[in-house]
């Protein structure tokens, strides 16, 4: 049986780039990137990507949007693809991208390839979870999701590998949905958040040597920064447990239920909060000692004020410096490539007093020493 | 530095000055000095090192070297007793030949394409270890025995979530030692507790009752060894595995695998890991640089995962019929895992896992067979000779495989000095142990082999003879 | 620079060995044992009867069994699939200091002199062995300016675990180990430096490079407390990088009462130039199969020769060789030694190897080989920049000793050819595969050749060509590079095996039970 690839092109990603501006939401700003001669990167790239699944267009059923949405660089790289659904042309939106991913879940396609860049992701993400396998072609302006491959060439390459099911050391993870308030960056201000999760792809690379050693497996990290927190943990202490995977893996590894999106609370390893806000948080804390257990969130290194924003400022000011506990794979701190972790609470003497370095769990008794950026 | 008088080196063939000044030319610099800016002033070393002249022609260099060693006596000149813990079995000429070919000597880490027969000789020799201890899983071998027990009893203590192992007082104290050393733990809560249970002092054996006594729910292993080091076969192994099993512990043996032709594999006693030398299999001893220890186990994922050493997994490539080999669940190893790692894992002995690979080919089961077979016959042989000496007696003698006691309190004489008497009959006595085992009185461990002949046998009878008159 | 080099074709040999077991002939025979003589057998009996019944072995072992130059040409044809260091240019293994072991050196590490000694024999006739043990001590003293070498270590990593031990007694005969839990590294490190002292029960903290490259010495600042029990760091680091402010990392750390160890796998450029001594350190080590010319062997044996400032020496294991002047003895009697790590007193043979390497070399000799490496490696490095793809990160204006961490970050940006695409391509050209880098890669696609003294001008162009060659394939026809090697004894391997219970196989017995299971 042939396996089946979704593709769908947002044909509009990575328009606002090259003109200066910040992204392509929205009708106006779309106009805006036009008459400025913006043209859209989205064609080309998935075109890349195409090429690179050429090979195996015999043994899957390429499934599409019509024209400008997939179809056309389909046809363009080869395939004879089976186009579904209907647009207009030129004026297509985030309802289309929807619509198709929709069809394509209904379809049961194995694998979801789209084109585009955070706002595209969020908008797949909104239809199909983490439901089935997807990959995205970096394309857009704004790539803060951790869901596209690192180029267009080596989408291509995941999703072949995925499609075959044969090759060596592929495997599934649950990647970043992050998007930008697109109004506040082109104001040059940056507020992002965590949307959710996508089920990616991705190649754990190998290397066979006795010396030089492999990658990281990333659950195994998770599994041993897990192990030191809770190896670590008080009995008469507050835990607040902050969103994301890492964090999850310690309510896990105790055995209690969590939110991955929000903030839960842990006394004496039981549980003593689900998904809570600012003002729960802040009553929980009450006449108690608290300690603050976040990770990093997203490629740019946030700690506060991003996806955690119910850890506010007064939030942390009330637990103090000394009780943050931060905790991240050794993956994630790489992918800072040096930069420091950032903060943004809203309130410039919390920003500070978090600033200078932190020791960052990355392991169980594995600490790594990072800069907090005021 | 190109202006003095220099020596061209022949083991650096830039060393020419023509061919430096080139090179430095091609960089864009004008001397090697200045590829050294970069470290301060107050770090440099000022003076030249003080090391003797050097001795450039290779003629020169190797006469000087054998001058010094001339001063050893080997163990083919002299008679040798000595065992405990390092053993003079034959290396037969393959082994040699083997471990001086350029490509084995000398390759290192290289990926298994480049290297693929070197990956192939380390799969064979696990297989083959797998054979003589009964265990489907065997890791590339570590340092040496002691090593491998310590890495075992650490991999037990993280399987059982114990702290605490139980070893027999018959232990060799040197083993032990690094037992202790890998057992610490800067944490207290982390260290592993290592406790030692009496023996039989009649037979050596194991006191069962005393073991029944100590373990508890912290034990996390019992570690016994076959041959113990006293020499003698732990006839109630079965028993202690299962008591340790009883007891939720782990069942952990050490063996010298050149006596499992005739001694069962520990896998049929209950052992639920393996460890031991493999210095006895072809490798020389070296003076102490022939130790190599192993570490096996059975097939399954959990003990797999707590190894800290590479094992090599065989697979198959994009082509039919071809085998391919790799690294297995490699994400357990320090290198990979760094700090996260169960253990760390580095360069160990190489070289001397193809050689044991190469002995085992070459003896083959009915090799093995024969090979305990006359050990014993020899060791026992040398044991009835000796006991008839007046003055000596041979404690926990009875179920010897290649090493017992000789004791000397009947002649009144020390060991050391019975050794420095047979120094000049030319035969290295038996290693002395009587500080490490005081209530043994004069005591030393003497090791038979097939390499001793009849005659070596009654050679040392009559010296001792003439010695204990 | 711009050299014509001819790329040599190239194949490995193939022999496609089955495994030895498959090749059992039932009856052949590899070596005939000296069995007991018919008085010994007439006096004793059958060896059976001395084995209680319960510990017999009932069924024999299946072994192979086959004739003596059907065995030999077997292992001869695996020794023929193995690319040894005097087989090729062996520039690739970077940090492993691929260096030429003399020949004459190997034979005097074969004489029955050290091969057949045995390490209990009484004193008087080991005076040779412990004469070589000794003088090369006193050697490595001078190198490094430390006061007590031990052999013990069986190799780099295993030296650097007697570090964490030594680092174990100090405090805790200081009364404050409890307290003193945390050992910092940098992430440059030789992965060793952070596993080992976790090993012995550390807390580990590691210091990622700043800007520069350097580890960043405001975090190391930060980092240093009373829970400090010490530093363990390498200098230059895996990046050819010199850290010329190695002294203030190491007074930050004494200052709050922590030992520093210098981990010297990096030695081979500064050989007789800078020393552990003058950069304040406490311990350092010296890896005498890398920098000292021993042999690799296919991972040893080999030897972490570690030393020690007076202070520490106290701890080490047992037993160190004496000197009285007159005669050389074992010394065991050190209460405060932190006992073993390994049996007896190290691996004789390499240190005999180093001993007659370091008599043939001399004070200018070391200092040569020193000054070539570097050389050598900044020509290579000028060949190799110029090749399209390869970059390198950190301190573009810093020279670098010897080895620098290059990256194909470009190349596979350019065209999806990555590091581990071209290790096994080149391989194709009769090279061995590179050594990329220690985990973590925080320099992406990363490479790291160290082009040692042994090789001369001609080695490095031909070994840079062959990487010229591989990227211009990478960007001409990149399929070629990915599904390589072409030209070695097997073809690509399935690695899915590796981490599948179900399928993998340590022994030949375990792969025969699950055989089905890889088809």
């Amino acid at each position: 049986m042939s396996k089946k690839l979704g593709f769908i092109v947002n044909p509009i990603a990575g328009m606002g780039g090259r003109v200066g501006l910040k992204g392509t939401d929205g009708q106006m700003i779309l106009e805006k990137a036009r008459q400025l001669g913006a043209v859209p990167e989205s064609p080309r790239r998935s075109a890349i990507a195409l090429k690179r699944i050429i090979c195996i267009k015999e043994n899957i059923e390429l499934i599409t949007y019509p024209h400008e949405m997939g179809e056309d660089e389909a046809r363009e790289c080869g395939f004879n693809p089976t186009v579904i659904g209907s647009i207009r042309l030129g004026r297509t939106t985030l309802h289309d991208t929807e619509n198709a991913a929709k069809e394509m879940l209904r379809l049961g396609v194995d694998l979801l390839l789209f084109c585009g860049g955070d706002g595209t992701a969020r908008d797949v993400y909104n239809v199909i979870g983490d439901e089935v396998a997807s990959l995205g072609i970096p394309a857009g302006v704004k790539i803060h999701s951790a869901v596209y491959a690192t180029s267009p060439h080596n989408a291509g390459d995941l999703a072949v590998a995925c499609l075959e099911g044969s090759s060596s050391g592929l495997r599934l993870r649950l990647a970043e949905v992050m998007d930008i308030d697109e109004e506040a960056f082109r104001d040059n201000r940056l507020s992002a958040r965590l949307y959710g999760y996508l089920k990616v792809p991705y190649q754990r690379r190998l290397v066979q040597s006795g010396k030089s050693g492999s990658t990281h497996e990333e659950e195994a990290s998770i599994d041993a920064i897990a192990s030191d927190v809770i190896n670590n943990m008080q009995d008469d202490c507050l835990y607040i447990i902050g969103s994301g995977t890492t964090t999850r893996a310690i309510m896990e590894k105790l055995g209690l239920e969590n939110t991955l999106l929000g903030i839960d609370a842990v006394y004496s390893k039981k549980l003593t909060g689900l998904d809570l806000n600012e003002a729960q948080l802040l009553k929980l804390t009450e006449g108690t000692r608290a300690k603050i257990v976040v990770t990093v969130i997203g490629g740019q290194g946030y700690i506060f004020g991003r996806g955690n924003q119910q850890i506010s400022a007064k939030v942390i000011e009330k637990v103090g410096k000394e009780n943050i506990i931060v905790i991240a794979t050794q993956n994630k701190i790489l992918s800072l490539k040096g930069n420091p972790l950032l903060v943004d609470t809203g309130e410039d003497k919390v920003n500070q007093m978090l600033g200078g370095y932190i020791k960052v769990i990355s392991g169980f008794n594995e600490r790594i020493m990072l800069k907090v950026a005021t | 530095m190109a202006k003095k008088e220099s020596v061209i080196y022949p083991y650096i063939p830039n060393s020419v000055p023509e061919i430096k000044e080139e090179m430095l030319k091609e960089i864009g610099i004008k001397e090697a000095e200045t590829l050294y800016g970069e470290i301060p002033n107050n770090l440099r070393f000022k003076r030249k090192l003080n090391l003797p002249k050097p001795i450039l022609a290779e003629w020169e260099l190797k006469r000087h070297v054998m001058d010094i060693l001339g001063k050893n006596k080997t163990c083919e000149e002299n008679l040798n007793f000595l065992g405990g813990g390092c053993w003079q079995h034959y290396v037969p000429a393959v082994c040699d030949e083997i471990a001086s070919r350029s490509e084995f000597l000398t390759a290192y880490a290289g990926e298994v394409y480049p290297d693929l027969g070197k990956y192939q000789a380390f799969f064979e020799f696990q297989s083959e270890i797998g054979e003589l201890v009964g265990m489907d899983v065997v890791s590339l071998p570590t340092y040496s025995w002691g090593c491998a027990a310590g890495n075992a009893v650490r991999m037990a203590s993280r399987m059982t979530a114990r702290n605490e192992v139980l070893l027999p007082e018959t232990i060799s104290p040197e083993r032990l030692a690094i037992i202790r050393t890998f057992c610490k733990s800067a944490v207290r809560k982390a260290r592993i507790d290592v406790r030692l249970i009496s023996y039989d002092s009649k037979t050596g054996l194991l006191d069962l009752e005393s073991l029944e006594n100590e373990i508890s729910s912290k034990t996390a292993a019992v570690y016994i060894e076959n041959p113990s080091y006293l020499g003698f076969i732990e006839s109630q192994s079965e028993r202690i595995s299962k008591i340790a099993h009883d007891n939720g512990a782990m069942s952990i043996v050490g063996v010298d695998p050149i006596s499992l032709g005739v001694v069962a594999p520990p896998a049929d006693y209950g052992a639920d890991i393996v460890v031991g030398t493999a210095q006895t299999l072809g490798i020389h001893m070296n003076c102490g640089g022939g130790g190599i220890g192993f570490i096996a186990s059975r097939d399954e994922e959990k003990y797999v995962a707590e190894y800290p050493s590479l094992l090599i997994s065989i697979s198959n490539t994009v082509q039919e019929g071809e085998y391919g080999f790799g690294i297995c669940a490699y994400q357990r190893t320090s290198y990979a895992s760094r700090d996260k790692a169960k253990d760390w894992v580095g360069t160990t002995t190489g070289l001397w896992t193809i050689v044991a690979a190469v002995y085992m080919a070459l003896m083959g089961p009915c090799g093995f067979k024969e090979i305990g077979q006359t050990i014993i016959q020899k060791a026992h042989y040398a044991i009835k000779l000796l006991s008839e000496i007046g003055g000596i007696s041979l404690p926990f003698s009875s179920n010897s495989f290649k090493e017992f006691i000789v004791n000397f309190d009947g002649a009144g004489m020390s060991v050391t000095d019975v050794n420095k008497a047979l120094l000049s009959h030319s035969i290295h006595g038996g290693k002395d142990i009587s500080r490490e085992f005081p209530e043994l009185g004069n005591s030393a461990l003497y090791c038979i082999t097939e390499i001793h002949s009849r005659q070596d046998i009654e050679n040392l009878v009559s010296a001792l003879k003439e010695i204990l008159k | 620079m711009k050299s014509q080099v001819k790329l040599r074709k190239y194949h490995a040999p193939v022999w496609s060995e089955p495994i030895i077991m498959e090749m059992s002939h039932r009856g052949e025979r590899g070596i005939l044992i000296p069995i007991a003589e018919d008085e010994i057998k007439t006096a004793i009996g059958d060896a059976e009867s001395y084995v209680p019944e319960e510990m017999q072995r009932k069924e024999l072992p299946k072994l192979p069994e086959l004739s003596q130059p059907q065995v030999l040409r077997h292992y001869e044809h695996l020794a023929q699939e193995t690319l040894g260091m005097e087989e090729n240019i062996d520039i690739s293994q970077g940090t492993c200091t691929m260096k030429y072991s003399p020949k004459v050196n190997e034979i005097l590490a074969r004489t029955p002199q050290i091969a057949d000694i045995h390490p209990l024999q009484d004193e008087d006739t080991i005076q040779g062995v412990l004469q070589i043990i000794y003088q090369l001590d006193l050697f490595l003293r001078e190198i490094s300016g430390m006061d007590q070498f031990t052999f013990q270590a069986g190799g780099g990593a295993h030296a650097t675990y007697i570090n964490a031990c030594v680092l174990r007694a100090y405090h805790d005969a200081n009364g404050e180990l409890g307290e003193r839990n945390e050992v910092i590294t940098t992430v440059f490190s030789h992965p060793c430096d952070a596993a080992t002292p976790n090993t012995a029960g550390f807390k580990v903290i590691t210091l990622m490079p700043d800007a520069n490259g350097y580890p960043d010495i405001e975090a190391l600042r930060a980092a240093c407390s009373k829970h400090t029990a010490g530093l363990m760091m390498t200098n230059p680091e895996d990046t050819g990088i010199y850290n010329p402010r190695v002294e203030e990392y190491v007074k930050a750390v004494h200052d709050v009462g922590g030992l520093c160890f210098y981990d010297q796998a990096n030695l081979n450029g500064i050989m007789g130039v800078a020393r552990a001594r003058e950069a304040g350190f406490d311990a350092c080590h010296f890896n005498l199969h890398k920098t000292f010319s021993s042999p690799h062997g296919c991972m040893g044996p080999a030897c972490g020769a570690y030393g020690v400032r007076n202070k520490l020496a106290k701890f080490l294991p047992t037993p160190l060789i004496g000197f009285d002047g007159k005669k050389y003895h074992l010394d065991y009697d050190r209460p405060d030694s932190l006992g073993k790590v390994r049996e007896f007193f190290g691996n004789v043979q390499v240190l005999l190897r180093t001993y007659a390497w370091i008599m043939s070399m001399g004070a200018d000799g070391l200092l040569e080989a020193a000054h070539v490496s570097v050389i050598n490696n900044n020509y290579l490095s000028k060949l190799l920049m110029a090749i399209p793809g390869v970059t390198k990160r950190y301190a573009e204006d810093k020279i670098r000793l010897d080895q620098v961490r290059f990256s194909w970050e470009k190349l596979e940006k350019d065209t999806g050819c990555g590091t581990l695409d071209v290790q096994k391509r080149m391989i194709d050209f009769g090279v061995q595969s590179y050594h990329t880098s220690h985990h973590p890669w925080i320099v992406r696609e990363p490479f790291t050749p160290e082009p040692c003294e042994t090789y001369s001008k001609e080695d490095c162009d031909y070994w840079a060509a062959v990487l010229r060659q591989v990227s211009w394939e990478a960007y001409t026809n990149p399929k070629i590079v990915k599904t390589a090697p072409h030209n070695a004894a097997i073809h690509a391997i399935n690695r899915d095996v590796l981490d599948d219970p179900k399928r993998w196989a340590m022994t030949w017995s375990a792969y025969l039970k699950k055989v089905d299971n890889n088809r």
